[in-house]
């Protein structure tokens, strides 16, 4: 049976386009502009889903997303809330939450369980034995939960979108439409966001035969759509406010990130459901509800009804019922003076009988709990306990609207901060102190007569558009009275509640938690709002409390003997509505940083790793070769011949000035004073409490003009703090971050010089250009500074040249070197080299606590300078024992067990000794060396330690003295002589 | 997300920056005692109030001081180092 009404005014469903889809299985039909439920309760149908606990079938009941008893999944997606999404052509849903349909749900048992499943049941009954915890988990979950998520669903890219205005308006009801016009009247840039499709808020389905009403509408959508200053979104929630007003607003299809200047929340109110038995069967829902399902979208709610109030709105719902044909009855006021306005007048004249002090005190259900059967009104006492002697009768019908309080859509006001207080004269929340930037109208502002409603809006538009300097010239603003007062008797009940010894009287219709749920948990001393919340789950539910909150801090401070004065609610966070998770999720926009020459290579088959954002080659593939076998190839290379490395992911630092050298003085730990002009040398860097973060090398190019590199990761952080030093210290010094300005080479192995000899103007020999030597001059025409380094300990010319010029110069070493073999090595070939050196990678061998002795850098480290950073802390340490030392160490040659991993542990009688940072087989040496803190007294070569690799197995290996290959030195300092000997 | 005034580049979201830590003048490594050396490099009140913090334009470079109320999360100003009194 169809209870689609004939055409009401203003309802916003299209008669000319039908819509066809189909739920459970079966085919439907609705209207272009219906939402899901909507369009399945015109078709006649009341079950539209199952409650999440007891599986209890459930409808219509907010209509506004403040409940979620209907909620479906389709192919496209999970957990739809029908009453609120808008109805298309072809979806087949079904509802989420059943085990073989909505109609034949097999847990529809769950129901007779209430009994044994009190509030905490979960929690005291499923945790021993622990040994079963698993398979009750398993089970809970398969019957807890919602929607399924269909993993299969097509990827979807859901950008982001950004926006800007001067002042956002939430809510496009009277008090926010006046608000919007008021503030662009002022010469504000205004945006209006709704969450319904049309703009107009109660105007739209309360009293909508009003023709004064549908006048005040129309004008008022007339003025918005004309403002040039105005732009309104529809469909659009704004689901979170942050901070600096910045707002996240949700379509259906993006998140949209709104910096506003200032913001006016005109949200309105949820209303709130009454507590009585029966209170979730299909059919008993909100006033508001009711009013939209006739004003909106032209279905009937119910056939025969009562009407359950205790403000005049629900008088109001009385009569739109009354005149869409919906037969009332009874009204029962829960107030025992009920109402005395004209409103009270229309609903006897309507003929609808009127019973003050009354309320609902049982609802008889049809078979299977699908539709409501009949409704028992009667008297209650304070507490909500049925009064004995008092008038009772059954109604037979198959509906009840209930209006008996509202709540503030007060979730983003909250997030900013707003303090809510609880009004005794109102029976609710209303802001009490707005932070700057922030205004509140409306019904969220506790003004609920439609003219104060508008007053109060244009006085909050305007007094957002001139906190932020808006002032419309020669306008006088739009607000023409004062400020309206929160007056008239309270909209809200403070006490709705009626009980019954049978229970299924719910407060949280997501949670199916009924009033002695929420009494048995404060009785076991859960009684306060937090811990209440948390042990009932009261507001955990996907509508978070929208319908719940308020009840549930009404019968807390009952229970305890108290009022609601200076009861707060708990704490609001984003977003206010669910969003969905494709809606967050968005593309990781992380640059990625390439050298000049990443293209050679990609074309030398590098295969690549991360070093920070920067993108390195950690070797060159090889044809039928392992990454083991092609590191040590790579390798053996540069010590035999010569290799090249590409090494432009150095930070690169210029620092000049007359200050210059005492600047270089300070943040290094060694001496620099003295160091020649062509010289360099290595540098640690401290921070304040003398943990190393950084090493690299210094080179003096003038007296006043230092060449500084840094490590590869460390570039950015160092650069930074030596800015901040430079600034504290007002020493005159320049500092140039030149990473990127430069590209980075070292040529490497003893037949670099005959590589690099002929293509640079720069001499090359040991005597004039010795080691640590830095030089300028051309390289292959290109300027570089070539410094002699030995990171990897052999014969070497470290290249710096114009980021613009590398490639060529990569080029032409290489074409310079094939005669001698030269081939490129990566990232992991270097380590291994320089580990034979035992050169300490900082942030490898090094962790966030290593002072310079434990890593055997004290050599580098002077003491005796007057000030450098880490100096002071460094000075208390020195005086406490050693705690660890870098050591290396090595396995026996022919070794073939398990060779230990980095960060694999050191075991010293049965404790933590250390761990190892390095570790490599050295196909110089072959056998395995590494580096490994260990406790001091395990230091002395020769010592033995033990190391716990994987699967727990002990490798023993003997503490060495380094460097492991070349302790001279000889190979990257070789003299002329020793040179030709080779 | 919250704004920030950067002394020379105005108002930008605080992405942008990078925070500094809280502003403490360093005793004189000579005359500090260990105790006194340690609270300056170790020891933070945390006490909600007005504090004085670095922060870093990242984008341009521009360290500055500013003063935030670390009870609201409010910043109150900000100035270049050179200005601090």
């Amino acid at each position: 049976m169809t209870s689609r009404l004939p055409p009401q005014p203003g309802e916003w469903i299209d008669r000319r386009r039908p819509i066809r889809f189909r739920f459970e299985g079966r085919n439907y039909e609705g209207f272009a502009g219906d939402t899901i439920s909507t369009a399945l309760w015109a078709s006649g149908r009341r079950v539209l889903g199952r409650s999440f606990k007891y599986h209890r079938p459930r409808g219509i009941f907010g209509l506004a997303d403040i409940d979620s008893n209907v909620m479906m999944e389709c192919a496209e997606g999970t957990n739809i809330r029908a009453d609120v999404t808008p109805l298309r052509e072809g979806l087949d849903l079904r509802a989420v939450n059943t085990l073989g349909g909505l109609d034949q749900d097999l847990l529809r048992f769950m129901d007779q369980f209430g009994a044994v499943t009190p509030v905490g049941f979960y929690y005291k009954a499923f945790h021993t034995p622990k040994e079963l915890f698993p398979l009750y988990e398993k089970r809970i979950r398969g019957i807890a939960g919602l929607g399924a998520v269909n993993t299969r669903k097509r990827h979807r890219q859901t950008p982001k979108d950004y926006a800007f205005c001067d002042v956002l308006v939430v809510g496009a009801g009277p008090a926010g439409l006046e608000a919007v016009v008021a503030a662009a009247d002022q010469g504000a840039r205004v945006l209006l966001v709704d969450e319904n499709p049309r703009l107009g808020g109660t105007l739209c389905f309360v009293s909508t035969s009003d023709e004064e009403r549908r006048g005040i509408l129309s004008s008022l959508l007339a003025r918005v759509e004309r403002h040039p200053n105005i732009e309104a979104r529809t469909s659009t929630t704004a689901a979170g406010l942050y901070a600096d007003h910045w707002v996240a607003l949700v379509d259906n299809r993006r998140m949209t990130k709104l910096r506003a200047k200032a913001i006016v929340v005109a949200t309105g109110c949820y209303e709130q459901p009454a507590v009585f038995r029966n209170n979730d069967l299909p059919g008993i829902m909100l006033g508001s509800a009711a009013q939209r399902l006739v004003g909106l979208y032209a279905a009937r709610p119910f056939e025969r009804g009562v009407v359950l109030t205790a403000n005049p709105d629900g008088y109001q719902v009385a009569l739109d019922l009354h005149r869409a044909g919906v037969r009332l009855l009874a009204l029962a006021d829960l107030r025992e003076k009920g109402e005395r306005s004209q409103l009270f007048k229309d609903v006897i004249d309507a003929g609808i009988p009127v019973h003050f002090g009354h309320t609902v005190i049982d609802v008889a259900p049809s078979w299977g709990k699908r539709s409501v059967r009949g409704v028992r009104i009667g008297a209650v006492d304070e507490q909500g306990n049925a009064a004995g002697d008092s008038f009772r009768r059954l109604f037979e019908c198959d509906g009840i609207a209930v209006s008996v309080g509202w709540a503030p859509a007060d979730g983003l006001l909250r997030q900013g901060r707003t303090r809510m207080e609880y009004s005794p004269e109102c029976e609710q929340f209303v802001p009490s102190k707005l932070p700057p930037g922030l205004f509140a109208a409306g019904r969220v502002n506790g003004i609920y007569d439609l003219d104060s409603q508008r007053e109060d809006g244009r006085h909050a538009g305007e007094e957002a558009a001139r906190c932020i300097g808006k002032r419309g010239v020669g306008k006088e603003g739009a607000a023409s009275g004062p400020r309206p007062e929160r007056s008239g008797p309270p909209r809200s009940h403070p006490f709705p509640v009626t009980r019954d010894p049978r229970g299924k009287n719910f407060v949280d219709l997501d949670e199916d938690l009924q009033l002695k749920d929420l009494e048995n948990a404060i009785r076991e001393g859960f009684d306060n709002v937090e811990l209440l919340k948390r042990y009932s789950t009261f507001g955990m539910g996907p509508s978070q409390g929208k319908h719940s909150n308020a009840l549930a801090l009404r019968i807390l401070a009952r229970a305890r003997g108290e009022t609601m004065a200076g009861k707060q609610v708990t704490t609001a966070r984003p977003f206010t509505t669910p969003v969905p998770l494709s809606h967050l999720a968005g593309r990781i926009f992380t640059p990625v940083r390439r050298t000049p020459i990443h293209g050679r290579h990609e074309a030398l088959g590098a295969k690549f790793m991360y070093a920070g954002n920067w993108l390195r080659p950690d070797y060159y593939r090889q044809p039928r070769r392992e990454r083991a076998e092609t590191v040590a190839s790579e390798a053996k290379n540069v010590r035999d011949g010569v290799g090249l490395i590409d090494l432009g992911t150095l930070g690169k630092l210029e620092i000049s000035g007359v200050d210059a050298v005492e600047f270089i003085e300070r943040v290094y730990t060694g001496r620099f004073a003295k160091l020649k002009v062509g010289m360099s040398r290595y540098a640690v860097m401290c921070d304040e409490t003398g943990v190393i973060i950084d090493d690299g090398v210094v080179a003096r190019l003038a007296e006043d003009r230092f060449y500084v590199s840094t490590t590869t990761s460390g570039a950015e952080g160092v650069y930074r703090e030596l800015q901040r030093w430079a600034i504290q210290w007002g020493l005159d010094v320049v500092l140039v971050n030149a990473t990127n300005a430069y590209g980075a080479m070292n040529l490497a192995g003893p037949l670099s010089r005959q590589v690099i000899g002929p293509l640079t103007d720069v001499e090359t020999g040991h005597e004039p250009f010795p080691y640590l030597g830095v030089r300028e001059g051309n390289v292959a025409g290109v300027p570089a500074r070539i410094l002699r380094v030995g990171f990897v300990g052999e014969l070497g010319y470290e290249l710096h040249v114009p980021a613009e010029g590398a490639l060529h110069v990569w080029d032409r070493l290489m074409e310079a070197g094939a005669d001698s073999g030269i081939r490129a090595f990566g990232v992991e070939a270097q380590r291994l080299l320089r580990l034979e050196k035992a050169h300490i990678i900082v942030g490898q061998d090094t962790d966030g606590l290593t002072l310079p002795f434990e890593a055997g850098m004290a050599w580098a480290v002077k003491m005796q300078k007057t000030f450098f950073v880490g100096q002071r802390s460094l000075a208390v340490m020195q005086k406490k024992a050693l705690m660890r030392c870098l050591v290396g160490f090595v396995l026996p040659p022919g070794y073939r067990g398990l060779v230990p991993k980095e960060c694999h542990l050191i075991i010293d009688r049965g404790a933590i000794a250390g761990r190892v940072t390095s570790v490599s087989f050295s196909p110089t040496l072959g056998h395995v060396i590494g580096l490994a803190y260990v406790r001091p007294e395990q230091s002395q070569p020769g010592s033995r330690i033990f190391i716990r690799g994987d699967d727990s197995v002990m490798v023993e290996a003997t503490v060495a003295e380094t460097p492991f290959v070349d302790p001279e030195n000889a190979r990257q300092e070789p003299s002329e002589v020793l040179q030709e000997a080779s | 997300m919250k704004q920030l005034r950067c002394p020379v580049n105005g108002v930008r979201p605080v992405q942008e920056f990078v925070f500094g830590g809280e502003y403490r003048p360093m005793p004189d490594p000579a005359g500090a005692n260990d105790d006194e050396w340690a609270d300056y490099v170790f020891h933070r009140s945390g006490e909600p109030g007005i504090q004085r913090e670095w922060w870093y334009h990242s984008s341009s470079g521009v360290w500055f001081i500013a003063e935030r109320d670390t009870a609201k999360d409010e910043f109150i100003r900000t100035y270049l180092f050179e200005e601090m009194e």
